[in-house]
Parts: C-alpha cells; sequence; structure tokens
C-alpha cells in the first residue's frame, strides 16, 4: 500500500493524487449522503412496484397503479374531442358565410384547416399551398373552378376527375398524340395562345391559327381564349401556366392534353374538417 | 486493508510496556486509517442563546425577511376589472408576471434576467464591503434554520440542557419533548409551503380551497414539497446544507479579499489566550480567556478563533457571546467584531486600522450595479404598453397574380399590454401598393381602426399587393400601430419580394 499523506493544513489524509501541486483530501462523505444512496434504492423498487417496470416474456410488469401512458393519450383524446365537439358542432350547422363573419369560429376553423392541409394537401400543393408545375397554387387569384369559399368547399368535396361520381370533370383533348391536328396546325395555336397572353407571337402563324382557334378552343376557352370556369377551362390571357408558360410548355399540353387528379375527400375527411380546409384555403389570400 | 487489521489486532495485543521503563500509552491518532470511516456522522450542534446587538438584528431581520414572505401574495393592488388584483402574482395559466404596477409578458422575461443580475452583482459587492450578510442574515436557509433552533430552545431548553436531553434515556417527558418539536418544525414546514403557492394563484380563493380541500393536486403536492425540504434542510440538515451543499461559499471564497468585512477574532489583542484568574495582571498575556463561549455560541459548530472559514456564516453570534464575557471581566468589547483580515495584520505591524471600502473591485460591482440599474429603469420606463411584431411569410416568398402584379403576405401581432381593450390604428407605408388587405377586415386605405381586448394579442394576416409596373421600385414598407391619443405608436420595417429575382 502507497504510502499515506496527511495534509498539513486540515490534518486529512490525501488520496495521493496530484494535479500541478494540487493534492485531494480524502475526506469521508457525510452520512446523509449514504442515507440519500439508500432512499434512491428504496424509491426504485417503490417504483418498480408501483409503476410498470420490468419486461416479462408475455408483456411486461403492470403495477400497482396499472399506468398506462397510451390509455394517457386516449383518455387525452377523448377529453381533447369532446372539448371541440361544441365548436366543431358550430361549424357544421354554420354557413360558409357566417364562418366568415365569426372570428372566434374563424379562428378555429383557421386552425384545424391548417393542420388538416399539412397532413393532407401539402404533399401537392406545398406546405405553404404555393402549388408546382401541375399543381395549383392555391395563394393566387387564379381559380379553374372558381375562388370562392363554396367552390373551394365543392372542389375538395367531389374532387376533380376523381372517383367520386359527382366529381368536377374536364378533359383537355389530346389533339396531337390523339391525331387530331397536325403538328405544324398545333405550332400556329401555340404561336396563338402565346399572342393571347400578350406576349410577342409570330404573326402570320397568329393570323392562321385563328380559325384553328375558333374551330377546336373556343368551344372551351371561350371566343377570347378567357377561360370557363363552369368547364374548368383555364384563362389563356393571364400569367398563370399551370404546365407551364413556355412555348414548347404550351405545345406539349395541346399536344398531349395533360390533366392531373384532384383526390375526392369526401368520406376521408368529415364535413367539418372539409369546411375547415375551405376556409383556410380561402384565406391563404386568393379566395374570392 | 488486511494488513491494517492485522495491525490494529497487534495493536490489541501489544504489551503494556514499549520498552523497559516506557510505558506505551493507548493514544490512537484520530485520523488513522484504522478508525478512518468511510462515511462520517454529523456532529451534532447545539447553539448556545446568545443576547446582543447582533442577536438582536438577526431577530430583527427573520422578522422582516418572514413578514415579506408570508404576507406578500396578500397584498391587493387595483388593476381593473378583468386583470387579478393581487399585487404580486406568477399567473402560469395566463403566462402573465404582476409586481404592482409592473406586468410582464412573457416575451419581456429579460426583466427578471436583469433582476438575477442585480441580484447577483448585489451579492458581490455587499460580499466584497461586509462580507457574507447575505449568508448571516438573508439567505432563506440560515433564517429557518434559526426559526427552527428558536423552536427547539423554546421547547427543550438551552445548550447544556438539550446535550443532556440528548443523552438521556428515552422517557416519556423526552418523547414529549421531541415530538412536540418536530410537530411545531411540521407546522412551519407546512406554513412555509403553504405560502409558497399562493405566489402562483389568488390567494384568499386558494386559502379557501385548500381549507375545504378543493385545491388542485399540484398545489398539496407543491406544498408537500417544501414542507418536505423545509423540515429536512431547515430543522435536520441545517448548517450541512451550507457547508455541503450550497455553491455560494465556494464562490465567495473567490471573491473576498483581506479589506473584506468579517467576522473577526482580533488575534492581535486575543493571544495568548488562556484561563485568566481573578486579581491575575493582563499585562503580556491576551484578552481571550479561551471560555469557549465563541464556540457553544455557534449555528454552524466552528470556532471563528480559526480565522475566516469556508462555514462561517458571518451572523456575528460570537461576538455577542464573547461581548458579554469581556463586559464580565472588565475588558473592552470587541475581541471579536466585524473587522478585517488586514487590520488585524496593521496593528501587528503597529500600524493604525482603516477600513478601505473604495477598492478596485468594489468600484468594479458598484460601477456594475449602477449601469444595469440604469438600464432597466430606461426599459422599464419606456416600456411599450402596445407592440406590433411583423413576420412575413416565406412560404410562399410571395404570389405572382394574373396581371402579373406580386402580392406578399404578412402576419401581424397587435399587443394590448393594458388592462383595457383598445382600438389601435394601423397604418402602412413605404411603397405604391395597388391593395392593402387586412383578411377578416377588409381592405385597409390609409390607415384602418382595429379593437385589441385588454391584456390580449390580436393576430391578423395582411396581404399587400403591388402592380407591376410598380414592382421595381418596390423593396420594402411600414407598418405602423399607434393608438387613439397618438401618444404611443410602434413602426416596423418589412420587406417586399417583388418576384423573382432574374
Amino acid at each position: 500500500m502507497a504510502k499515506r499523506e496527511i495534509d498539513e493544513v486540515s490534518g486529512t489524509e490525501t488520496t495521493g493524487h496530484e494535479w500541478d501541486g494540487i493534492k485531494e483530501l480524502d475526506t469521508p462523505m457525510p452520512k446523509w449522503w449514504l442515507g440519500m444512496f439508500y432512499a434512491c434504492i428504496v424509491w426504485a423498487i417503490g417504483y418498480w412496484l408501483v409503476y410498470p417496470a420490468w419486461p416479462t416474456l408475455s408483456g411486461y410488469t403492470h403495477g400497482m397503479l396499472n399506468h398506462s401512458q397510451r390509455d394517457d393519450v386516449t383518455a387525452n383524446l377523448a377529453t381533447l374531442k369532446s372539448a371541440r365537439s361544441v365548436r366543431e358542432a358550430a361549424l357544421r350547422d354554420a354557413s360558409l358565410a357566417d364562418i366568415q363573419r365569426n372570428p372566434e369560429l374563424q379562428q378555429f376553423a383557421m386552425a384545424a384547416g391548417k393542420t388538416l392541409f399539412g397532413d393532407n394537401c401539402a404533399p401537392c400543393h406545398g406546405s405553404g399551398g404555393q402549388g408546382a408545375h401541375a399543381y395549383p397554387n392555391l395563394n393566387d387569384d387564379v381559380w379553374l373552378w372558381g375562388g370562392k369559399l363554396s367552390d373551394i368547399q365543392r372542389t375538395i368535396t367531389v374532387g376533380i376527375r376523381s372517383i367520386s361520381p359527382e366529381t368536377r370533370q374536364s378533359q383537355m383533348p389530346a389533339f396531337g398524340r390523339d391525331g387530331i391536328l397536325k403538328m405544324p396546325e398545333i405550332a400556329d395555336l401555340t404561336e396563338y395562345v402565346v399572342h393571347l397572353s400578350g406576349r410577342v407571337a409570330d404573326a402570320r402563324a397568329v393570323k392562321r391559327a385563328t380559325k384553328l382557334f375558333a374551330d377546336n378552343c373556343a368551344a372551351c376557352h371561350g371566343s377570347e381564349g378567357k377561360g370557363n370556369r363552369g368547364m374548368g377551362a383555364p384563362n389563356l390571357t393571364d400569367n398563370e401556366w399551370l404546365y407551364g408558360p413556355n412555348r414548347e410548355d404550351i405545345a406539349d399540353q395541346i399536344t398531349n392534353g395533360h390533366g392531373g387528379e384532384m383526390p375526392t375527400w369526401s368520406g376521408r375527411l368529415s364535413p367539418e374538417e372539409i369546411k375547415a380546409l375551405a376556409v383556410y384555403v380561402h384565406n391563404l389570400g386568393g379566395g374570392e | 486493508m488486511d494488513s491494517h487489521n492485522g495491525q490494529s489486532h497487534n495493536d490489541l495485543l501489544a504489551p503494556a510496556m514499549a520498552a523497559e521503563g516506557v510505558a506505551r500509552s493507548d493514544a490512537v491518532a484520530s485520523n488513522s486509517a484504522v478508525n478512518r470511516k468511510l462515511f462520517k456522522s454529523r456532529v451534532p450542534i447545539y447553539p448556545k442563546e446568545v443576547d446582543g446587538l447582533y442577536r438582536n438584528l438577526k431577530w430583527a431581520m427573520m422578522a422582516v425577511t418572514l413578514s415579506i414572505y408570508y404576507l406578500t401574495p396578500w397584498l391587493r393592488w387595483n388593476r381593473g376589472s378583468g386583470a387579478p388584483d393581487q399585487a404580486v402574482l406568477v399567473d402560469l395559466a395566463h403566462e402573465r408576471l404582476y409586481f404592482f404596477f409592473i406586468e410582464i409578458w412573457p416575451q419581456e422575461v429579460y426583466y427578471i434576467t436583469g433582476l438575477l443580475i442585480l441580484a447577483a452583482v448585489s451579492l458581490f459587492l455587499i460580499n466584497a464591503l461586509f462580507g457574507r450578510l447575505w449568508c448571516g442574515y438573508s439567505c432563506p436557509q440560515t433564517v429557518w434554520t434559526d426559526l427552527f433552533i428558536w423552536v427547539e430552545t423554546r421547547i427543550e431548553g438551552d445548550r447544556a440542557a438539550r446535550i443532556r436531553l440528548a443523552a438521556a434515556p428515552w422517557t416519556a417527558g423526552k418523547v414529549a419533548k421531541r415530538v412536540s418539536k418536530h410537530a411545531v418544525w411540521l407546522l412551519f414546514a407546512v406554513g412555509t409551503g403553504g405560502a409558497w403557492v399562493f405566489y402562483f394563484n389568488d390567494a384568499p380563493t386558494l386559502f379557501h380551497q385548500l381549507v375545504t380541500g378543493v385545491a388542485s393536486l399540484g398545489n398539496y403536492a407543491a406544498i408537500a414539497g417544501l414542507a418536505f425540504t423545509t423540515y429536512s434542510l431547515g430543522g435536520l440538515m441545517r448548517e450541512q446544507v451550507c457547508t455541503y451543499m450550497c455553491p455560494w461559499p465556494r464562490i465567495q471564497a473567490a471573491m473576498t479579499d483581506t479589506e473584506a468585512l468579517g467576522v473577526t477574532y482580533r488575534r492581535d489583542r486575543g493571544e495568548p489566550r488562556g484561563p485568566h484568574k481573578k486579581g491575575q495582571p493582563w499585562e503580556g498575556r491576551g484578552s481571550c480567556i479561551d471560555c469557549n463561549q465563541c464556540v457553544a455560541a455557534c449555528p454552524m459548530g466552528i470556532d471563528i478563533r480559526d480565522g475566516a472559514q469556508l462555514e462561517c456564516i458571518n451572523c456575528g453570534l460570537c461576538i455577542d457571546a464573547c461581548d458579554d464575557i469581556m463586559m464580565r471581566i472588565d475588558l473592552p468589547k470587541g475581541l471579536i467584531a466585524f473587522d478585517t483580515e488586514a487590520n488585524v495584520e496593521r496593528r501587528l505591524a503597529d500600524k493604525p486600522a482603516r477600513f478601505r471600502f473604495l477598492r478596485p473591485r468594489t468600484m468594479l460591482y458598484g460601477g456594475i450595479l449602477v449601469l444595469v440599474s440604469a438600464i432597466m429603469l430606461f426599459t422599464l420606463s419606456s416600456r411599450h404598453t402596445l407592440d406590433l411584431d411583423v413576420m412575413r411569410d416565406r412560404n410562399p416568398n410571395f404570389v405572382t397574380l394574373a396581371d402579373g402584379a406580386i402580392r406578399n403576405a404578412y402576419t401581424l401581432k397587435l399587443m394590448n399590454r393594458t388592462g383595457q381593450a383598445r382600438t389601435l390604428t394601423l397604418s402602412v407605408g413605404g411603397l405604391v401598393a395597388r391593395s392593402v388587405n387586412v383578411i377578416g377586415v377588409g381592405e385597409v386605405k390609409g390607415s384602418v381602426p382595429l379593437a385589441v381586448d385588454a391584456d390580449k394579442v390580436r393576430t391578423l394576416r395582411v396581404l399587400v399587393t403591388v402592380a407591376k409596373s410598380d414592382l421595381a421600385a418596390s423593396h420594402g414598407l411600414n407598418f405602423t400601430l399607434s393608438d387613439a391619443n397618438g401618444k404611443e405608436s410602434r413602426n416596423i420595417a418589412a420587406i417586399f419580394v417583388p418576384g423573382d429575382v432574374k
């Protein structure tokens, strides 16, 4: 055993360890510290008895309280649901105009709508509703099927080109792919659409395409190309292009007639949830 | 350890004679590894009650600090209807802190930080000037310990009686005394925890709830927890809290110096110490008669004559004990006094004693204290009762409208920190906007009045649209929120993103 060394000042034995001339005193621990150590052990044993603690072959020990955090969550969710039920009922019974007039109900709808949007809509429309190529931006003032609260609610409920029997339905024909128009005709029509949106286009092509547009496009898009919300036909004169603004994008759309699907949410979301979503989307800024 | 045990065994069997004519003493080194235990029991301390200036000061401070603690939650302060009328209240449920005329919101928690800085620097300054006055007179641990020792003295008697009682067998009388002591301690302990919860609730309401048994479980648990800590720390642990648990004795050791006042045994006058018989001359010896009264009076159980030490809480009770003895033996008081180590050294070197309160460290602490107080006072007095936060939407950063105009969206938080509902005026400027639309309110033409409830935040979304032709010059805007009489206003600048930067 190492030679014992006594610290001169305190008269206490040192541990023999030294750090740059500083030595550690081997002071005995106070008894209460030991007491706390034992108390912790006793506490731990008590905890095993009272709370779930040990895994067994077929499960685990449940403890005297039979406490379960899963049960807590279930109970808390039930409490939450009953706390929300009053406002949910109010939301169900209120007309969309009522919701707009009632700030408290509106706030409730907005909070619920925000969560629902993140869970269900954000994958396609973006977390801020900003959209993407082929997925509409919900913030702007361009609406294929209308931007009133009731229009938005209907679109969410039945979807577009969805499996719902009431679905909103529109189909841009694939003029090129199905051989309805020839390639030069499509090129002329592209120039015509570019011209419609106020951009510089080949004047001769535009002139050639005037009759083509009237024959093939005006039925849905209108003779002036302003679109038709009743049929979901987009306005071709504005700055908004779901499938891209460039000539090749437009030509591609005339050729192939892309049309995405907006699912029907009825059955997946409750009517109150759809109402809340409609209020939220309307309030993103583009609502009419 | 085996070798030590063997040695110990040999010791017991050692012959009584160490050598011929040399008797072996049975003395054993108190710190020998043989006797040394891994754990050390507390050495019981039975402080003798003293009478004198510092004891009276300590009583007075105890009365003041305990009164502040117990009575503060019951003070009322009228803030008008809808706001609590408790002068000091931490309203956790509604996220408000009330202190008389001040009401603090969670986002203003820097005032608490400021208070803590003030408290810390004050502690440093007081420590550098007068030693550990905090420890001796205001620390809850020593105040409650003092209270518990007072209870103990009333029930079990003074030091000598308590020592006798501790050694006495367990008779009915001893049991009665011990039980009543712990009962009174528990009473004070429950009272301590009970007062604490009133700071977080309306005191009269909660008191009624507590008594009728309908208060929330959290309140009873808080009372039980604080009662337990008060009882165990004030009654059972006492000085061990200061010596083992508290960081301040260690910190203050680094902050003090020889010019700091402290309870000091004037060894220049006291040494050499020793018993004194009546009629003997005082020349050539010190004033200390080694009566040990200073040790008997010490609640920390130390000997002040060993010099400044970690355990000393600077309460001055040894001064009272010593002064009493000095009077009895007709010597001047002040053998132990609030003095400095430097003065002891000066007198030993035949120089006059003096107090140097102005030292670099005291000036530094004082300077910081004045500076932080000034900043606190300034911010508190120029505090707004209305406030505005502006957060621009970043997802999407901007929205292009059908005609090529660009729209940015902002979330505004309008804060009304008064107890009255107010109508605040919001105006938007700094760019040529085609439209400014507050969702739920409507189009803003110049400015718009917005009602904000008492003591509430109103959140609004504002859409700012700039026409295509004005985009080039549109990079920023200002939101201004002002109250009806124009006394207060907040102006917040925000960025406007005019579309994709190509």
